[in-house]
């Protein structure tokens, strides 16, 4: 008879003690929640990442510029690393991720103040705060980095980095805290899995922006600006393809079902871009050229990324499908019917692309796999969410590029000069060149 | 002794260097080199942005030989550099005044 009502004494106590200590310390509750395969899979994704921007985008970028022009286009992706990294050290990473107001986040955890071996973020409780930190890191990064296709070939060096710092600061921080972070963006329900708006559409309409404001490249329209290798564009899809996986998968924030799901969707949809800008181009211009299917690649990469985390595999194929035809009509007639000299087409393939996926990614949501339906499943509601996070999302890029570049170039003159330009960037900015 | 320049396609490169060296011709000097003669230049195609390339690729071979076997030489070029197509190349023949080997200070016919 007093065993047993002993051993209640005894449960009731420990009950309690497990009450008080959770209460007095609740950062301890949480070290629990970090998970091995999770924390494993992060850390990879995170590596492949930032494979993404040096050398993939680095490579893919360099190689379709003019030979005097390589080490430029690279050193922009290589300035983007560095610079962005720190800066998302000092504040990015607080302003978009720590706070949920709907603007923008807190300072709470600038310079990573407060940041424990045993924090999480309420975004990712399964992995450490700080690998969740280098993830979203990577993906500043490769924002940052995509612009500058766009201007290409004519970007004075020291404007560029001026203009990036911005960009990062009032184009791509609100954006992402809006959308991932808990603002209105996320609030309302808009469905981004890995970077339709925050990095696509934002990158493609800062882009178009920048290149309109720059001004066309000497000699565009009349004179051969043919790419100097594809064949390091060719290298450099393909890191970009592989590093995709993490980019996508890893936006699941774990290693689970809905990450393979992701990678799925997103080969499918590479696969299909390829094909179809490849079959296009094979129709109308009798050749189907290696240029053309790597931008399909990178064009199917780009449109599934909203939507992949959210949608069937097959999805991915009818979404590659529609990046590659919408892509190239992009890239061909829009360019030139506007007459806007995008040098690498950052609108017409990631601009483009980003914000057809997102909208497609309301389409094609399926419940079972995201927890959110979409048109198809009878919610053509989603629709119009998406369509009020591409809005917002291109004022927003469009007007504060615009507003940058405008002010960067009271500080410092964006364009190199006529004879720089001729001579080429590597030697003019960097004082290098290939020989 | 004589100063045999050819323009030929780059692909008929080997066919060329062994018959030359079949019929003795044991030295030759080749450049990368582009130009356009009546063949012109093609049409490349960038994502949509067409540019119209007017020097193509074509290797130039220089050969020194003595003044009889001049003819001989340009019959074997022109022999195995042909694809019956425009732009073959062509060959021009000039007089050499004076040769000198580097090494050995052998001059003219010694030094070829």
């Amino acid at each position: 008879m007093g065993a047993p009502s002993y051993r209640a004494a005894e449960n009731a106590a420990l009950i309690a003690l497990a009450a008080i200590f959770a209460l007095t310390t609740p950062a301890r509750a949480e070290t629990s929640t970090i998970n091995a395969a999770d924390t494993a899979w992060m850390i990879v994704a995170t590596a492949l990442v930032l494979m993404m921007t040096i050398p993939g985008l680095a490579l893919f970028y360099s190689g379709m510029v003019r030979k005097k022009n390589v080490l430029a286009t690279m050193a922009q992706s290589l300035s983007a690393v560095a610079l962005i990294s720190i800066l998302w050290v000092a504040f990015g990473y607080s302003l978009a991720f720590v706070g949920d107001g709907a603007w923008i986040g807190t300072l709470d955890r600038w310079f990573l103040i407060g940041m424990t071996m045993e924090s999480v973020n309420p975004a990712a409780k399964t992995i450490p705060e700080a690998l969740f930190m280098l993830y979203q890191m990577t993906f500043a990064i490769i924002t940052v980095a995509l612009v500058a296709g766009a201007v290409a070939d004519r970007m004075r060096f020291s404007a560029y980095l001026l203009f990036s710092v911005g960009w990062f600061m009032f184009v791509y921080v609100p954006l992402a805290h809006w959308v991932w972070g808990g603002g209105f963006l996320a609030t309302m329900g808009v469905l981004d899995f890995a970077g339709g708006l925050v990095v696509h559409l934002s990158a493609g309409i800062g882009g178009l922006v920048a290149a309109t404001v720059m001004g066309r490249r000497h000699g565009y329209g009349s004179e051969n600006l043919a790419p100097f290798d594809l064949s390091l564009a060719v290298i450099g899809t393909g890191l970009l393809w592989v590093g995709w996986f993490g980019f996508n998968g890893g936006s699941a924030l774990a290693a689970n079902s809905r990450a393979v799901m992701a990678i799925t969707a997103t080969h499918l949809a590479a696969c299909a871009g390829a094909l179809t800008w490849a079959a296009i181009e094979w129709a109308t211009r009798r050749k189907p050229s290696v240029l053309g299917m790597i931008s399909g690649a990178v064009a199917g990469l780009g449109t599934i990324t909203p939507a992949s985390g959210y949608v069937a595999p097959w999805h991915g194929v009818a979404i590659g499908v529609i990046a590659g035809t919408l892509c190239f009509w992009a890239c061909t007639w829009l360019k030139q019917r506007f007459k806007y000299d995008d040098s690498l087409d950052v609108f017409g393939v990631h601009g483009v692309g980003g914000l057809t996926g997102t909208l497609l990614a309301g389409v094609f949501a399926v419940n079972a796999i995201g927890g959110t339906a979409g048109l198809i499943e009878g919610n053509p509601q989603q629709v119009l969410i998406q369509l009020y996070g591409v809005v917002a999302t291109l004022v927003w890029s469009g007007g504060i590029t615009f507003v940058l570049l405008k002010l960067v170039g009271v500080f410092a003159p964006l364009r190199v000069s006529l004879q720089q330009e001729l001579e080429g960037l590597d030697i003019s900015q960097h004082g290098e060149a290939l020989q | 002794m004589k100063l045999v320049v050819a323009i030929i396609k780059p692909f008929k490169l080997d066919e060329v260097r062994q018959a030359l060296t079949a019929i003795g011709v044991h030295g030759m000097t080749v450049t990368e080199v582009k130009g356009y003669g009546r063949q012109k230049g093609h049409t490349e195609i960038y994502r949509g942005a067409e540019y119209v390339v007017n020097f193509l690729p074509k290797l130039r071979i220089e050969i020194a030989v003595a003044s009889d076997v001049a003819d001989k030489a340009v019959e074997v070029i022109t022999a195995n550099a042909r694809t019956g197509q425009i732009g073959d190349g062509k060959i021009f023949v000039t007089p050499i005044d004076h040769a000198l080997r580097i090494r050995t200070g052998e001059t003219d016919s010694d030094a070829l």
